[in-house]
């Protein structure tokens, strides 16, 4: 749905030159919900505003849905974006239009005629849930009313793809969640694809489908959720299974082991081989794919003692990893 | 000098001024948007980036604010023949007075704009607005209150400027002070006209304040 290849952005300015992005490639699989996740000045608002060419890129492609938006000319790009949805950190709305004003602005952009506008609106405040505040300013909603209009907003051109700039960034705990929650949901109901950036493990936790982790301009990793979870050298299965250094146990093979689903192969193992198990630590996460952990095991004696065991958790686990 | 004779001096020459300020408020207002909104889209990062154009605008405009009002009105009067046919009266005086206030004016316009948030112009480009949607519906309609409280100093500075519209026979209340108050010492004239400005600027001020008030909502 998605494609990015060789991307790059260089800002130039009086303190040198900033390579914002420097070299990205990533492709978005259509209906997947994908993360790209960052420190702050890692370039994923650069990323993301390259993808509509809200920023030109100096060099590389981007097609979104088939269509090469660098070639566009002005006006192509204008009906392009038309059907690229885009939400903000701190909404964007117009202070001076109400919420359903706020909704009508693409379909206005559009040339949409008055009389249908008016019933589009209604029915995306309504797809948000805002259809009792149509009527009220942006300075008289709350954070998550603010980008639920946002939302309908960038919904307006049944768009296929929607971006996201850190959506969720400037809301308190619950209401992300219920932010993310209606991601999702349009997600699902509307087969939407969508592309977000974040620096808050917390967001790819919860509804993403595939994860980009992004430092310095360029991607270190990428993948499903669930393929990088079963990596051990992971940084996105370190970041969500936060297990400290192993300790230094004498006589014992320290055993780190990502699970998906249950941990019952854990007890599994232990009566197999009849060994003590003992978890020295472990994480277990509820991921938009479904349950994950990774659990830290002792298991007495060296590992060549232990070869049986280990064979079996790795016959039955996603990763294994043995600290020597 | 008696009441019956100064109320038709002070009447007449308070619809000089009204004329005059009302003219000159009207044609400022279309000319320091226009100039206001140029000044921004071709500045760096701007909707139209133009900085050699910019950068002459920007000259033109702080010579026009730089010179005092009472050489302005002198050094234009070819300019203010060539539009109105003639240099002196009231229609005369709404030249310079259009003039002088336009890049007066336009520095606010400039202003009142760069307050709108850049996140909403992204947003709006995002979703495919084009140049003129988003100068219209954006630029302009957020600064909507700037816009007016900008006018609105604009006005009582109108107000000001016309004091010295007597120089080319324009009239109006500040002329009146001049030459009845100051010039033949006629201190009833001159505190009834003193008052009569306070009056204008007054009633100027509460309207624009109303104005803003109502179309702001932050
Ligand atoms: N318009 C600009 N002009 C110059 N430098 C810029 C501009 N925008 C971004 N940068 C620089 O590019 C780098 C990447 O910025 P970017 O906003 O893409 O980071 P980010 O990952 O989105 O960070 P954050 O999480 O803080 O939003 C930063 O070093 C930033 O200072
Ligand atoms: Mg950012």
């Amino acid at each position: 749905m998605i494609r990015i290849n060789g991307l790059r952005k260089t800002y130039r300015g009086r303190g040198g030159d900033v390579a914002a992005v420097a070299g990205v490639d990533l492709t978005v699989r259509a209906g997947e919900v994908f993360g790209v996740l960052g420190r702050s000045g890692a370039g994923k608002s650069t990323l993301l505003r390259c993808v509509n060419m809200l920023e030109r890129p100096d060099a590389g492609t981007i097609t979104v849905d088939g269509v090469d938006l660098a070639g566009l000319s002005e006006t192509g790009l204008r009906t392009a974006r038309q059907r690229i949805g885009m939400i903000h950190q701190h909404f964007a709305l117009l202070s001076s239009r109400t919420a359903a004003g706020n909704v009508s602005f693409p379909l206005e952009v559009m040339g949409m005629p008055r009389r249908q506008r008016a019933d589009r609106v209604a029915e995306l405040l309504d797809l948000v849930g805002l259809r009792d505040r149509a009527g009220a300013y942006p300075a008289q909603l709350s954070g998550g009313q603010k980008q639920r209009v946002g939302i309908a907003r960038a919904l307006a051109g049944e768009p296929k793809v929607l971006l996201s700039d850190e959506a969720t960034s400037a809301l308190d705990p619950d209401t992300t969640g219920s932010i993310l929650a209606l991601l999702r949901d349009l997600n699902q109901r509307l087969g939407l694809t969508i592309l977000l950036i974040t620096h808050e493990m917390e967001v790819v936790k919860r509804i993403c489908d595939s994860v980009a982790i992004m430092s310095d301009g360029v991607i270190t990793e990428a993948g499903p959720v669930h393929e990088l979870l079963a990596k051990p050298d992971s940084a996105l299965a370190r970041g969500i299974f936060r297990l400290g250094p192993p300790p230094v146990l004498d006589d014992a093979t320290i055993v780190d082991v990502t699970v998906v689903g249950d941990g019952s192969l854990i007890s599994a193992v232990a009566r197999a081989h009849d060994v003590d198990v003992r978890i020295l630590d472990g994480s277990v996460e509820t991921l938009a794919g479904g349950r994950a952990g990774r659990l830290r095991l002792a298991l007495p004696g060296s590992p060549a003692s232990n070869a049986a065991a280990l064979d079996q958790l790795r016959a039955s686990a996603v990763a294994v990893e043995v600290h020597p | 000098m008696t009441w019956s004779e100064m109320v038709p001096l002070l009447w007449e020459a308070t619809k000089e001024s009204a004329y005059m300020v009302l003219v000159a408020t009207l044609l400022t207002a279309v000319g320091g948007l226009l100039v206001g909104v140029a000044l921004v889209l071709t500045d760096r990062g701007g909707l139209l980036a133009l900085r050699p154009v910019n950068a002459l605008l920007g000259l033109i405009v702080n010579i026009g604010r730089s010179l005092p009002f009472i050489i302005l009105l002198v050094a234009i009067i070819p300019f203010t023949r060539a539009v109105v046919g003639t240099t002196i009266g009231t229609s005369a005086a709404i030249v310079p007075l259009t003039v002088g206030a336009i890049p007066f004016y336009a520095r606010i316009v400039e202003t009142a704009i760069r307050e709108v948030n850049r996140d909403v112009v992204a947003a709006a480009r995002a979703m495919g607005a084009s140049r003129r949607e988003i100068v219209v519906k954006v630029l302009l309609r957020e600064a909507r209150p700037g816009l007016v409280a900008g006018l609105t100093i604009t006005v009582v500075a109108l107000v000001g400027y016309s004091a010295m519209a007597g120089v080319v026979g324009g009239g109006g209340l500040g002329d009146l002070a001049i030459r009845y108050g100051y010039q033949r010492f006629e201190t009833e004239v001159m505190i009834a006209t003193v008052v009569l400005l306070v009056v204008f600027v007054q009633l100027a001020q509460m309207l624009g304040d109303l104005v803003a008030r109502r179309l702001s909502h932050r």
